[in-house]
C-alpha cells in the first residue's frame, strides 16, 4: 500500500493538467467534479496508507524512491517520498480538508467566469502541498514550498482585474520570498555542514553538529517558517491575502499552506531540540505574534480580516508550542485549527455569499434566522476556537499552554491573554454578524438565503470534526491516552515529558475555561446587552483604539523603512544610470562614430590604393620581423 | 674566360636577360608586347632551372607557363582587343611612389635575407633530385594525396572558369534585342 | 663538374624579379598586366625554392614548385575568366576606373 504513495500527488497533478488544458472546453460541473474527484482519490489513498502504517507499527518510516533527480559529482539528490506518521497525518489533513473545500467551492464559485481556472489552481496547490509534505529531503520540500507560494499568488490575485487584489497577491509573494531566502540559506547550510539534505541522513548525524551551526540552521529555517506561516515580522501578507475568494482563504490561509512552517519545524525538530536559543526565539516570536495579532483582531470590522488575524494569532500559539518543545501538541493544534478555521472561513464565505459580497460586519446582523445552518456551524467553530470544553480547540490549546507553563510561566501568561482575546473577538464577530437586527440595505435583506447543499454539507462535516476533534489528544492526566502524542513519538527526537502535577494541570485548565467564559460574557454584555456597535466611521476612533484599528501602522512602518528608502535609492540609481552610465556608453559610441568617419576616408574603393597599402604592410612586417 | 666558369657565365647571362625582360614586360605599354616579354622571362627562368639540374621543372615551366598560361593571356588580350593607347598611364607621382616603395621593399628583403645562407654554393651538377625519375618517385609516393587533390582543384577551376565565362542567357537575349 | 654559384646570387635574383613584379602591380593600370606581374612574382618564388631544393639536395622544394604551377594554372584560368566577364560588363579592365568597391 505504501508503494502507492506516488499516486497521491499524481491525481491532483492530473486534475490540474486536465483543467488547465481543457478547462474552457468542458462544462463547469465537469471541471469541478474532476478536480474534486482527484483530491478525493488522493484522500482515499491517504487513508489507506495511514491505516497501513497504523497496522504495521514495527516500521515507522518508509522511504519510497521514485527516481534519481539531481546527480552530479558530490551532489546526489534522489526524488524520494517519505511516509511516516507525520507526513501521513498531514496528508490526511491536506486531502481531507482540501476535498471538503473543493466541494464547497463548486457551490461558492458557481457564477464565476473563471471557474475552471479556479479549480486548476486549487489542484495545483494541493499537488505542491503534497509534494512539500511527502518529500524525503529539503529540496523537494523547497519545491513544494515555492509551489504553494506561487499558487497562493495566483489564487489571492484570482480576481486579477482588481488592482488592490493584485497588489495583495504581489505582497504575499514578496513577503514569502523574504522568508524563502532564509529557508534556502538554511538548506544550503545543512548541505554544507552535513553533506546531504535527505532527512534520514541529516538527522542521523545532526547530533554531531557544532552548536553554533545548528542554531544558525534552526534560525534560518525559522525565517522561512516566519514567511510562510505569517509570523512577526513577516505576517502582513496574510490579512491582505483575504482578497482571494473565500474558499482560498479557508484552504490556503487557514488550513494548509500556513501550516507548512509548522510542518517544517516539526520535521526538523532535531535541530531545535539541540539549540535552546533557537527554540527560545521561536517561542518568543510565537507568543508575540499571538498577542499582537489578537489585539489587532479586536477592532477589525471586515469579517474575513478578523478571521485572518485570528489565524495569525493561532499560528503564533502553535509556534509557541514548537518553541517550548511541545511538537506533538502543535501538530494537534494544527489539526484542530484546520477543522475549525476552515469551518469559520467557509461559514464566513456562506455569510458573504448571502450578503451579496458584503464583508463589513457593521452592515450585517440578525442573520441567525436567515442562515440557520451557517449560524449553527459557525457557533460551533467559534466555541471551538475560544477554547470551551469539550470542543476540539480547548484540548489542543490547553496542551500547548500547559507545556508552556512548565517551560516559563511568563510565556504562559501572554499566551493565555492571547487566547482570551481570541475568545472575545470571535464572539464579537458572532454577535455582530448573527444577532440583533439586520443593518444592511433593504435589497440585501430581501436577498438573504441559506447557501446551497454543496456549501452547507462541508460546513456540517467540518463542524462535526471541530466538535469531536479533541478526542485525538485527550489529556494524559485524565487517565486517557493522548493518541496524537503517541502517534508522533517516532518523529520527535527529544521527548518532553510532562512534569506538572495533576493539581497544576487542573488549575491551568480551570483558568483557561474560566477566563474564556468571562471574556465571552464580557463580549455578550458589550455587543448584546449594551448594543454597542463599532464606530461607523474610521476617523472617529481615538488613541490606542485608533492605533490598533490601523494594525499598529505596521504596513505604514514597513512602507517608511523599506519602500521609501528603496524608492529613493532607485531614484538615485536612475540618476546615475541616465547621467553617468548612459553617458559613458553613448560616449564610446560617439567616439567610434567620430573616429570611423575619419578612418573611413581610407576606404577609397581604388584597387591601386589598396595595393599600395598592402605592399607597405608587407614591408612593415618584414622590417619588424627580420631587421628591427 | 676572365676567371669564370661556363656555369657562371651562363648564370650571369640568364640573370641579366631575365631581369631585362621582366623590366620590359612592366614598362612596355602594349599588352601584347608585355605578354611576349614575360614569355621570354619564363624561358630565362627555365634556363636557370636547367642550370640547377631541375630538368623536369624546366620542361614544365616551358610547357605550362610559357606555353599554356601565356597563350591564354594572349588570347584574352586579343579578345579584348586592347591597344597601347587605350591604357592611360598612371600619374607620374604614383609611379614615382611605386618605384620608391619597390626600392624600399627590395632593401628590406635583401636585409632580411642577407644572413640566410652565407657563401654556400649550389653544386647544380651534383644534385640528381631534379631528374624526372627521382622527382616522380617522390611525387607519387610521398605526395600522392596532394597530387590527386591538385587534379580535383584543376577540375574545379575548369568548371569555375566555364561557369564564369559563360554568357548569361538573359544578357544574351537583351543584346540580341539591342542589335 | 661545373663550378657552383653562391646561393646569395639566387636570392638576389629572385628578390629583384619579385620586386619588379611588385612595382609592376603598383605602377600599371591594366588588370591583365597586373595579373602577369603576379605570375612573375610567383616565378621568382619558384626559382628560389628550386635553388634551395638543389642546395639541400631535397626534393620537397621542387615538388612544391610543381604544385605551385598547378595552382597557378587554376588561378589563371579562373582569374582570366573573371577578367573577361568584367570586360564584357564594363567595357574596361582599368583598375582605376573599376571603383565599384567604393560605396
Amino acid at each position: 500500500m505504501i508503494k502507492l504513495v506516488a499516486l497521491i500527488p499524481l491525481f491532483p497533478l492530473l486534475g490540474f493538467l486536465i483543467n488547465g488544458f481543457f478547462g474552457k472546453k468542458i462544462s463547469k460541473g465537469l471541471s469541478g467534479t474532476i478536480a474534486s474527484l482527484a483530491v478525493l482519490a488522493s484522500f482515499i489513498i491517504s487513508i489507506l496508507i495511514f491505516v497501513d502504517l497504523e497496522e504495521h507499527k514495527e516500521i515507522t518510516s518508509h522511504i519510497v524512491p521514485l527516481f534519481s533527480w539531481i546527480n552530479s559529482d558530490t551532489l546526489k539528490i534522489p526524488f524520494e517520498f517519505l511516509v511516516d506518521p507525520l507526513s501521513s497525518w498531514f496528508l490526511l489533513i491536506i486531502t481531507g480538508i482540501g476535498f471538503l473545500i473543493h466541494i464547497y467551492s463548486m457551490g461558492y464559485m458557481h457564477d464565476d467566469e473563471g471557474f475552471a481556472r479556479f479549480f486548476t489552481y486549487l489542484n495545483l496547490f494541493i499537488f505542491f502541498m503534497l509534494l512539500l509534505v511527502l518529500g524525503n529531503n529539503y529540496l523537494i520540500m523547497f519545491v513544494g514550498w515555492e509551489g504553494v507560494g506561487l499558487c497562493s499568488y495566483l489564487l489571492i490575485g484570482f480576481w486579477f482585474k482588481n488592482t488592490a487584489y493584485n497588489n495583495a497577491a504581489k505582497k504575499a509573494f514578496i513577503m514569502n520570498r523574504v522568508g524563502d531566502l532564509g529557508f534556502l540559506l538554511g538548506i544550503i547550510l545543512i548541505f554544507v555542514t552535513f553533506g546531504s539534505i535527505s532527512y534520514d541522513q541529516v538527522f542521523s548525524i545532526a547530533s554531531g553538529g557544532n552548536h553554533a551551526t545548528v542554531t544558525a540552521i534552526a534560525l534560518l529555517l525559522f525565517i522561512g517558517a516566519m514567511g510562510k506561516s505569517a509570523q512577526l515580522p513577516l505576517y502582513t501578507w496574510l490579512p491582505d491575502a483575504m482578497a482571494g475568494p473565500t474558499p482560498v482563504s479557508a484552504l490556503i490561509h487557514a488550513a494548509t499552506m500556513v501550516t507548512a512552517g509548522i510542518y517544517m519545524i516539526v520535521r526538523s525538530n532535531v535541530f531545535y531540540s539541540m539549540s535552546e536559543e533557537a527554540s527560545q526565539v521561536v517561542a518568543i516570536v510565537g507568543v508575540t505574534t499571538a498577542l499582537f495579532a489578537a489585539t489587532i483582531g479586536l477592532f477589525q470590522n471586515d469579517i474575513k480580516k478578523v478571521l485572518a488575524y485570528s489565524t495569525v494569532s493561532q499560528l503564533g500559539l502553535m509556534f509557541l508550542g514548537l518553541g517550548v518543545g511541545a511538537y506533538s501538541s502543535s501538530v494537534f493544534h494544527v489539526t484542530t485549527h484546520a477543522f475549525f478555521k476552515a469551518l469559520l472561513f467557509l461559514g464566513a464565505g456562506s455569510v458573504i455569499h448571502a450578503m451579496g459580497g458584503e464583508q463589513d460586519m457593521r452592515k450585517m446582523g440578525g442573520l441567525k434566522k436567515a442562515l440557520p445552518v451557517t449560524f449553527a456551524t459557525m457557533l460551533i467553530g467559534t466555541i471551538a476556537i475560544s477554547g470551551i470544553p469539550p470542543f476540539s480547540g480547548f484540548f489542543s490549546k490547553d496542551e500547548i499552554l500547559a507545556h508552556t507553563y512548565e517551560h516559563s510561566p511568563t510565556l504562559w501568561f501572554f499566551g493565555q491573554v492571547a487566547s482570551m482575546l481570541t475568545a472575545f473577538y470571535m464572539f464579537r464577530l458572532l454577535y455582530l454578524t448573527f444577532y440583533r437586527k439586520f443593518r444592511g440595505t433593504h435589497e440585501q435583506e430581501h436577498h438573504l438565503h441559506e447557501s446551497p447543499k454543496s456549501m452547507t454539507i462541508p460546513l456540517i462535516v467540518l463542524a462535526v470534526l471541530a466538535v469531536v476533534g479533541g478526542a485525538l489528544g485527550l489529556p494524559e492526566f485524565w487517565g486517557t491516552t493522548n493518541w496524537m502524542h503517541h502517534h508522533l513519538d517516532s518523529i520527535i527526537v527529544h521527548k518532553n515529558p510532562s512534569i506538572l502535577n495533576h493539581e497544576k494541570e487542573w488549575m491551568l485548565m480551570g483558568i483557561a475555561v474560566v477566563s474564556a467564559g468571562a471574556t465571552i460574557f464580557f463580549a455578550y454584555m458589550v455587543y448584546i446587552k449594551n448594543s454597542i456597535l463599532p464606530e461607523a466611521h474610521d476617523y472617529k476612533l481615538t488613541g490606542i483604539k485608533k492605533v490598533i484599528y490601523n494594525k499598529y501602522y505596521v504596513d505604514e512602518i514597513y512602507d517608511m523603512i523599506i519602500r521609501k528608502p528603496l524608492d529613493a535609492m532607485s531614484e538615485a540609481y536612475k540618476y546615475i544610470d541616465t547621467k553617468f552610465i548612459d553617458a559613458i556608453v553613448n560616449g564610446v559610441g560617439d567616439v567610434v562614430n567620430g573616429s570611423s568617419s575619419v578612418v573611413r576616408k581610407l576606404q577609397t574603393g581604388h584597387i591601386g590604393f589598396y595595393i599600395f597599402g598592402m605592399v607597405l604592410g608587407i614591408i612593415a612586417i618584414l622590417f619588424f620581423t627580420f631587421i628591427k | 674566360m676572365l676567371g669564370y666558369t661556363i656555369t657562371q657565365w651562363l648564370f650571369g647571362t640568364l640573370s641579366f636577360l631575365a631581369i631585362m625582360f621582366a623590366l620590359m614586360m612592366v614598362f612596355t605599354r602594349s599588352p601584347v608586347n608585355s605578354a611576349l616579354y614575360l614569355i621570354m622571362t619564363f624561358f630565362c627562368i627555365a634556363g636557370h632551372y636547367l642550370l640547377l639540374n631541375a630538368q623536369f621543372l624546366a620542361i614544365v615551366q616551358i610547357v605550362v607557363y610559357a606555353g599554356a598560361i601565356m597563350v591564354l593571356f594572349l588570347y584574352i588580350i586579343m579578345l579584348m582587343n586592347l591597344n597601347a593607347d587605350e591604357e592611360p598611364r598612371k600619374h607620374v607621382v604614383t609611379r614615382a611612389i611605386a618605384g620608391i616603395i619597390g626600392g624600399m621593399l627590395l632593401f628590406v628583403m635583401v636585409g632580411a635575407l642577407r644572413g640566410a645562407e652565407q657563401l654556400q654554393t649550389v653544386q647544380g651538377g651534383a644534385s640528381q633530385i631534379g631528374l624526372v625519375k627521382n622527382l616522380g618517385k617522390v611525387l607519387f609516393s610521398e605526395f600522392l594525396f596532394p597530387f590527386e587533390i591538385a587534379s580535383v582543384l584543376l577540375l574545379a577551376a575548369l568548371v569555375g572558369a566555364i561557369m564564369i565565362g559563360k554568357r548569361d542567357t538573359n544578357i544574351n537575349s537583351k543584346e540580341t534585342i539591342n542589335n | 663538374m661545373l663550378n657552383g654559384i653562391p646561393i646569395n646570387f639566387y636570392i638576389m635574383l629572385s628578390a629583384v624579379l619579385f620586386i619588379i613584379g611588385v612595382v609592376g602591380v603598383m605602377a600599371r593600370r591594366n588588370a591583365i598586366i597586373i595579373f602577369m606581374c603576379i605570375e612573375l612574382m610567383l616565378n621568382a618564388v619558384n626559382l628560389m625554392l628550386v635553388a634551395f631544393s638543389t642546395l639541400h639536395n631535397d626534393a620537397n622544394g621542387q615538388v612544391f614548385v610543381f604544385f605551385i604551377m598547378a595552382v597557378a594554372a587554376a588561378e589563371v584560368a579562373v582569374g582570366l575568366a573573371i577578367l573577361s566577364m568584367v570586360y564584357r560588363n564594363f567595357k574596361t579592365i582599368d583598375i582605376d576606373l573599376l571603383s565599384r568597391l567604393k560605396n
